[in-house]
């Protein structure tokens, strides 16, 4: 189809789409409506959990399935940039050359890696009490390992990150949750039942599962997600195809200016 | 261990499975591994083939994390496995064991530095696909949806020096993300409506609801992901786009299960939430995917003719067959829930060993091209066989299961849809037509060498990276041994009559709204009513031999037709050419590849669905 | 105009929807199918807003406090993981493509068609 025709095809389709999207819209419960009944549920459920943020008893106690299932896909999708991002037979690997950096960055890089790395922590840590938990943590983590790359260049980041471990890091931890659904099913409960003490509402240690599983998705999330840019600036800094060795290729969509550094 | 704990760990064990490989995997040789994935796959099936027996007549239900629900309200999900469910499941252990097998030193698997990462990816994929075909929940189902659908894009472009791989995932990944985040907007939609994401929570809230704009729209909404995914016309252009281009192993996978996992999704969920009293009225979904499935049928049944790349023409072949098991659920019955089950069952086999006899093809010759491959398949004689025997079944030669499906199939569209008997033969016919001119050209050398004289959109197939680089060694044994229990297999279903009666009274079940809602809360009661008949019959046996017949003509004609000298069947040939090409081309020069385009169809696609269903609710 | 959230999360996906099909880039494709993912975090947001609610934890407030519905806010939270690891897999898909390929203008992708 030519370019104008499919346009046209789909905004007379968007037409029809609108119309009955805006229908549908009048026939949805008045915004902020007090009446949310599953809402209400969960939270009642969560105090009986003594889980302080109900997010993450919904998340890893309440709906624990859903985020297996979720934090299955991160893992296969960590699996997929390995084998998609891998050096094909006719690339190969070329040293990064080391880059310049201001001043100023360095400074800023080395004072915030290990504060950024701390607030990782501390979110992963307080997930069952506070806003957070082991995804936001996980990513604040996985890239503020990054400000390495930023404050000095990519041999001073791969020094720091051990990828080897991450990646087994991050299978152990997907097994570690799948695995922790057991814990119920051994004590006669359900699979994935919260059968641990539930400490007391507020503390650190409440919410038994939950924090368990939590410092998992953690795990998960923080290697998970390093790896997986590992994959990615490798095909821009190191990686180097036949068609760049020509010179034919003209600047890649996927960061030219990495290759640089 | 309890029958409900079965549900839970149909999931659970594979999805270890994968971590045990990629962590031991590069401490293993090679035949470790295999060895591993296999005893892997094999835990699956003997857990899924469990629950298949305790769970018998009915359903088996887990509350995960124990989150029964009090009074009627619970916060929990749910899992509810019926035979209907456990069935497809078990198929796809199955399968995935067979592909297992079949990849036993088939090719090396990239990347070197991290051995055992394809077979955890098969085993996650495993993983996704038992998770939607057990869950009873609707969000839970958009999770594993998008969980099968990301392993299923990374194993498509997993041959990445190859442009065509990474285009056809490419196209996969954004058409079929695009159709899972609409579903997820009606999952929104009806949460606002009912407060609820169970299936059978949501069709009980809907009950106080009248019918309107907001119902049809979540209707047509949830419905794009498994539509999408079942590559129903016109959301099926990026089906043939994939499917031709992935590993073998994999295409075995996407052709065999996962698309109709799809069609599962689509009956699943109307039966459920949709069908009770002020749902989607049953008239209504019967019209309006009894049509979508004919056009998906017929669209699929031509272009598959058209094709000459062997793994397009059998993935086109796909589209037509999930247009008949689309009709099939459609039609509202047990008796058409029956007979798409005992379809697909016969379908999966006889599709994953076509597949797998493709794929030694591309690994002598490194082509899957029906012009170029014209007469180098004759000394793999086993491999012919397999393929001639492949095309007969999906023809629905009887007494293969594809033949007893199409044959009840046939039976329950014929009180209302008389003219549907010329879809179901047409379609098989057409279908496996073309799969038998390519295995007479190819294996046998008939015919006169086909020429090129086609000059409109094409992709021919030659040219392709072999999938093993050795051409000179023998082919493993387990690559045509494979397929050859797979087409048993499809074989089994027709012939056991165990099978055909225990999936009629699982298709009582399924269609059972009320009793799925009981079972949830409670020991439900049986269904009412007959079981339908599901054994093979005079007219069964006459259609499937019909179909069969005109299979075997229509791909003579093809291969021989040219050879004949008489003027008369000369200008018999050119006139049909002529119609043909003023009817197939515009056809063919839809399915562009071209990702703006199946954008728009899916839009077109939504917008008739919306407005065909407000006109009838 | 208490259904002016809800419309524009439709609107976020129609807009994303358009830019895919006029799209001459896969990434930018790409991204628009991320802009129109971003309609179910604004849609699952809007219908769980409670009038007066703050963020539903309980660490530093009292039991009865009113919150927003908490099951959209997990719900959102998944989406936003399955959303980013979907996209990450897509663009490495089209990395390789366009070393594959020379490029990844959809009008020029051509290896697939009939």
């Amino acid at each position: 189809m030519s370019r104008r025709l499919r346009t046209c095809l789909f905004l007379a389709a968007a037409v029809v789409l609108a119309a009955f999207y805006a229908a549908a819209c009048t026939g949805l419960p008045h915004f902020a409506g007090l009446v949310h009944p599953y809402g209400t549920r969960a939270v009642a459920a969560a105090f009986r959990q003594r889980t302080a943020n109900v997010i993450s008893s919904i998340n890893f106690d309440q709906r624990a399935f859903d985020t297996l299932g979720e934090e299955s896909i991160l893992f296969a999708a960590v699996l997929g940039a390995i084998v998609l991002l891998r050096r094909a037979r006719d690339e190969r690997e070329a040293a990064p050359a080391p880059g310049r950096v201001m001043p100023s960055t360095r400074l800023f890089g080395t004072v915030m890696l290990p504060i950024t790395l701390l607030t990782g922590f501390y979110i992963v840590a307080h997930g069952q009490l506070s806003p957070g938990g082991g995804f936001q943590g996980g990513v604040i983590l996985a890239t503020g390992l990054h400000l390495a790359y930023i404050a000095a260049d990519y041999r001073a980041l791969e020094r720091i990150r051990p990828l080897a471990s991450l990646d087994v890091a991050d299978a152990l931890a997907a097994g570690a949750f799948a695995a922790l659904g057991f814990v119920g099913i051994a004590k006669g409960a359900a699979y994935l039942q919260n059968v641990l003490p539930l400490g007391t509402f507020g503390q650190l240690s409440s919410g038994g599962l939950v924090p368990v599983i939590n410092a998992a998705v953690g795990v998960e999330v923080g290697s998970g997600i390093v790896v997986l840019i590992a994959h990615f600036i490798d095909q821009a800094v190191e990686i180097e195809s036949p068609s760049t060795q020509d010179g034919q290729r003209p600047d890649d969509a996927s960061g030219a200016d990495g290759g640089n550094r | 261990m309890p029958t409900q704990d079965l549900l839970p760990l149909a999931v659970a064990v594979p999805l270890l499975g994968a971590v045990l490989l990629v962590v031991a995997g590069r401490r293993l040789p090679r035949v470790a591994i295999d060895g591993l994935v296999t005893a892997l796959a094999a835990a699956d099936v003997a857990d899924l083939a469990l629950l298949w027996a305790r769970t018998g007549d009915g359903r088996s239900v887990a509350w995960l994390g124990g989150w029964r629900p009090v009074h009627g309200e619970g916060v929990g999900i749910v899992m509810v496995g019926d035979r209907i469910g456990i069935g497809l499941a078990l198929l796809t252990a199955v399968l995935i064991l067979a592909v297992v097998g079949y990849s036993w030193r088939y090719f090396e698997q990239p990347p070197t530095e991290h051995p055992g990462t394809f077979p955890a990816l098969i085993l996650v994929f495993e993983a996704g696909m038992c998770g939607f075909a057990l869950t009873g929940d609707l969000f839970n189902a958009f999770v594993f949806f998008e969980l099968m659908g990301a392993v299923a894009y990374a194993l498509t472009g997993f041959r990445i020096e190859d442009p065509r791989p990474l285009q056809g995932a490419l196209t996969f990944g954004i058409v079929n993300s695009l159709a899972a985040y609409a579903s997820l907007l009606g999952i929104g939609l009806l949460y606002a409506r009912t407060g609820e994401l169970g299936f059978a929570q949501i069709g009980q809230h809907l009950a106080h609801h009248r019918v309107d704009a907001l119902l049809v729209a979540a209707f047509v909404l949830v419905l794009t992901g498994p539509l999408v995914k079942a590559a129903v016309a016109p959301f099926h252009f990026w089906l043939p786009d994939a499917h031709a281009v992935a590993p073998t192993p994999v295409c075995m996978l996407l052709s065999g299960v996962m698309v109709e996992l799809g069609i599962y999704g689509i009956a699943r969920i109307y039966w459920t939430v949709f069908s009770g009293p002020h749902g989607i009225p049953m008239a209504c979904f019967r019209d309006t995917f009894v049509a979508f499935g004919a056009l998906t049928a017929v669209v699929g049944a031509v272009m598959c003719w058209q094709q000459r790349h062997l793994k397009r023409m059998l993935a086109f072949s796909t589209v037509g067959h999930v247009g008949l098991f689309l009709i099939g659920v459609a039609l509202v019955t047990p008796e058409g829930v029956a007979g798409t089950a005992l379809y697909v069952a016969g379908h999966a086999g006889v599709k994953a060993a076509l597949f797998a006899v493709t794929g030694v093809l591309l690994d002598r010759h490194g082509s899957v091209d029906e012009y170029g491959l014209y007469g180098r398949g004759r000394e793999l004689r086993l491999g012919g066989v397999l393929f001639t025997v492949g095309g007969l079944a999906l023809a629905g030669l009887p007494p293969f299961g594809t033949g007893l499906g199409k044959a009840v199939l046939e039976h329950a569209a014929l009180s209302r849809f008389p003219w549907l008997l010329v879809v179901f033969v047409g379609v098989s016919a057409l279908t496996a037509g073309a799969v038998l001119r390519a295995a007479a050209r190819v294996f046998a050398g008939a015919g006169p060498r086909p020429r090129e004289r086609y000059a409109g959109p094409e992709t021919t197939g030659g040219g392709e990276e072999p999938e093993i680089r050795d051409p000179s060694r023998a082919v493993p044994p387990p690559m045509l041994a494979v397929p050859a229990v797979l087409l048993l297999g499809a074989l089994a279903v027709g012939v056991l009559p165990g099978i055909g009666r225990q999936l009629a009274l699982a298709a009582r079940l399924f269609t059972d709204r009320a009793g799925y809602v009981a079972a949830l809360y409670g020991p439900a009661p049986a269904p009412s009513g007959a079981s339908p008949a599901t054994g093979w019959t005079a007219e069964g046996v006459s259609l499937g031999l019909l179909s069969t017949l005109l299979a075997l003509v229509v791909a003579a004609l093809a291969v021989w037709g040219p050879a004949v000298p008489s003027g008369a069947v000369h200008r018999a040939r050119e006139t049909l050419s002529a119609t043909g090409r003023r009817v197939v081309l515009p056809l063919r020069r839809l399915h562009s590849g071209h990702i703006g385009d199946y954008v728009s169809w899916l839009a077109v696609g939504l917008a008739v669905l919306l407005v065909v269903t407000a006109a009838q609710v | 105009m208490s259904v002016f959230p809800y419309l524009v999360a439709g609107w976020i996906l129609l807009i994303g929807l358009y830019g895919m099909v006029r799209s001459r880039d896969a990434i930018h494709t790409i991204g628009c199918l991320a802009v129109a993912q971003s309609s179910t975090y604004v849609l699952l947001l809007a219908v769980g807003y409670r009038r007066g609610g703050t963020s539903p934890y309980f660490s530093d407030t009292p039991k009865s406090t009113t919150v927003v519905d908490p099951v959209v806010q997990a719900l959102a939270l998944t989406d936003v993981v399955v959303g980013a690891t979907v996209t990450a897999l897509l663009l490495a898909l089209a990395i390789q493509l366009r070393k594959r390929h020379g490029t990844i203008d959809p009008d020029s992708l051509t290896g697939l068609k009939g």
